[in-house]
């Protein structure tokens, strides 16, 4: 398998090898939406090879592929996204700006950087849950979320969260109440949503800080809550 | 194009494989080939509705045999030979062809965390074609079956739905993704029953929003 899928990228990246990707398509393991079951060793030297030469032709300075990794690894992630959550649930009046203008909300607390796209925040309510999605690609509000998990760019949950979004809620944990309304926002376009999830209850006396400690990536995607914390003895 | 990418309301690829925690990249290389493809992008050539109608293309088997960053990975590479700015014979060998022109990097590390971390959308107040719909309009999205680039998916074409909000204008994907003349115009969030797109097994009061320029649409 590791030779054949090495011949079978090698050919399938000659602009001219269409046809003969094809042929050694048929002799692949099928394996659909397993997302790693490529043959590592045989990828790090491809991409190595690729960095190498692009460093070599000057197209790109490798101090700057290190900066752009530490910076999804380390500095870009929900923990941004929580914050802004937890100022909206502890300020009225940025929960307004934050919901009519969402850029100008995050760029107010110090964040941004999506520069191509234009960010919306969709709120929960008692009777209304968020949920997004982008079937055609994995649009995604990085800026605030980091990247996306793999679960998020995975075909079952671009295929299915449009047309059966309790389903697949309930297979990620969450179960909806039937009377709630479901809205689910395909990101189709340049906008990136992010959910504003509803204040656990039992939180009133908590801090933006501890707030912030509640809210989860998965509850800014919208398939999971806010969870209230332990001390707060509502769970 | 009608291709492997479009998937919404498929039902056949099974649980979603889902985790609570992992690593931002599970191998070296999909952190190399990421940032790779962000240091190009200022050269214009490789990211963005290029990069996608690129993978768009392949056959289904292929698209979905590879994972996510091996499709990052094989769609720059056939990108970068495209415009011309490797070739294929460097790309297997590795090494630049003897006599060939050095460029400046675009992208330095200096730059990195600044332009991801700070400043807005920078594409507000941008001209176009006039709007034809407005909020509270009910519109139908046209049936269209291109063979380039589109974002307005299968699963929405043809059906009624109401305009929620105008987000102003935007390039159109349909052109920029192949390097036409850009068709600027407005992109709207219209909602769709769910009942609409998928008749009686979705409950009456769920909703689909997707974000849709002004010529998908048509009054109705």
């Amino acid at each position: 398998m590791k030779t054949t899928r090495r011949r079978f990228l090698q050919t399938a990246a000659t602009a001219a090898g269409a046809a003969a990707t094809q042929e050694l398509a048929h002799g692949q393991e099928q394996d659909p939406d397993h997302e790693h079951q490529a043959a590592p060793s045989d990828m790090t030297l491809r991409v190595k090879a690729l960095e190498s030469l692009l460093v070599e032709k000057g197209f790109v300075d490798p101090q700057a592929l290190d900066a752009v990794v530490d910076t999804y690894e380390n500095r870009l992630g929900p923990h941004i996204g929580a914050r802004v959550i937890a100022r909206a649930w502890s300020d009225p009046a940025f929960k307004q700006r934050l919901l009519a203008d969402t850029d100008a909300a995050i760029e107010e607390m110090g964040f941004g950087g999506q520069q191509g796209q234009r960010m919306v925040a969709v709120e929960n309510t008692p009777q209304v849950h968020n949920v997004i999605v982008c079937t055609l690609c994995s649009c995604y509000p990085w800026s605030v979320l980091g990247l996306p998990p793999m679960w998020y760019k995975s075909t079952a949950y671009r295929s299915r969260t449009v047309i059966d979004p309790r389903g697949v809620l309930q297979e990620l944990g969450l179960e909806l109440p039937e009377r709630v309304e479901v809205r689910v926002w395909d990101s189709t376009a340049d906008l990136r949503y992010i959910v504003l999830p509803e204040r656990p209850p039992g939180t009133e006396n908590l801090s933006e800080e501890e707030l912030a400690a509640l809210v989860s990536r998965d509850a800014m995607i919208g398939v999971a809550k806010a969870q209230p914390s332990r001390e707060g003895g509502q769970a | 194009m009608n291709g492997p990418h479009d998937i919404g309301g498929m039902q056949n690829f099974g649980p979603v494989p889902y985790y609570r925690t992992g690593p931002v990249f599970h191998e070296v290389w999909e952190g190399r080939i990421y940032a790779l493809n962000r240091a190009l992008a200022p050269f214009r050539k490789v990211t963005g509705y290029i990069a996608r109608a690129q993978s768009e293309q392949w056959s289904s088997a292929d698209y979905y045999r590879m994972s996510y960053y091996e499709r990052w990975y094989l769609r720059m590479v056939q990108l970068l030979v495209k415009t011309g700015m490797v070739t294929q014979e460097e790309v297997d060998s590795g090494q630049p062809a003897p006599g060939s022109a050095k460029e400046t990097p675009p992208l330095t590390a200096a730059m990195v965390v600044p332009m991801y971390t700070q400043g807005r959308f920078a594409g507000r107040n941008r001209v176009g074609a006039p709007a034809r719909f407005q909020v509270g309009q009910r519109v139908r999205t046209r049936n269209m079956n291109p063979t380039g680039l589109t974002r307005l998916p299968r699963y929405a074409r043809g059906r009624f739905g109401m305009i929620t909000r105008d987000y102003g204008v935007t390039p159109l994907p349909d052109a920029i993704a192949h390097e036409l003349p850009d068709r600027p115009q407005h992109v709207y969030s219209v909602r769709f029953d769910a009942r609409e797109l998928w008749g009686e097994q979705s409950k009456p009061q769920d909703k689909v929003y997707l974000d849709l320029w002004d010529e998908y649409l048509e009054s109705a």
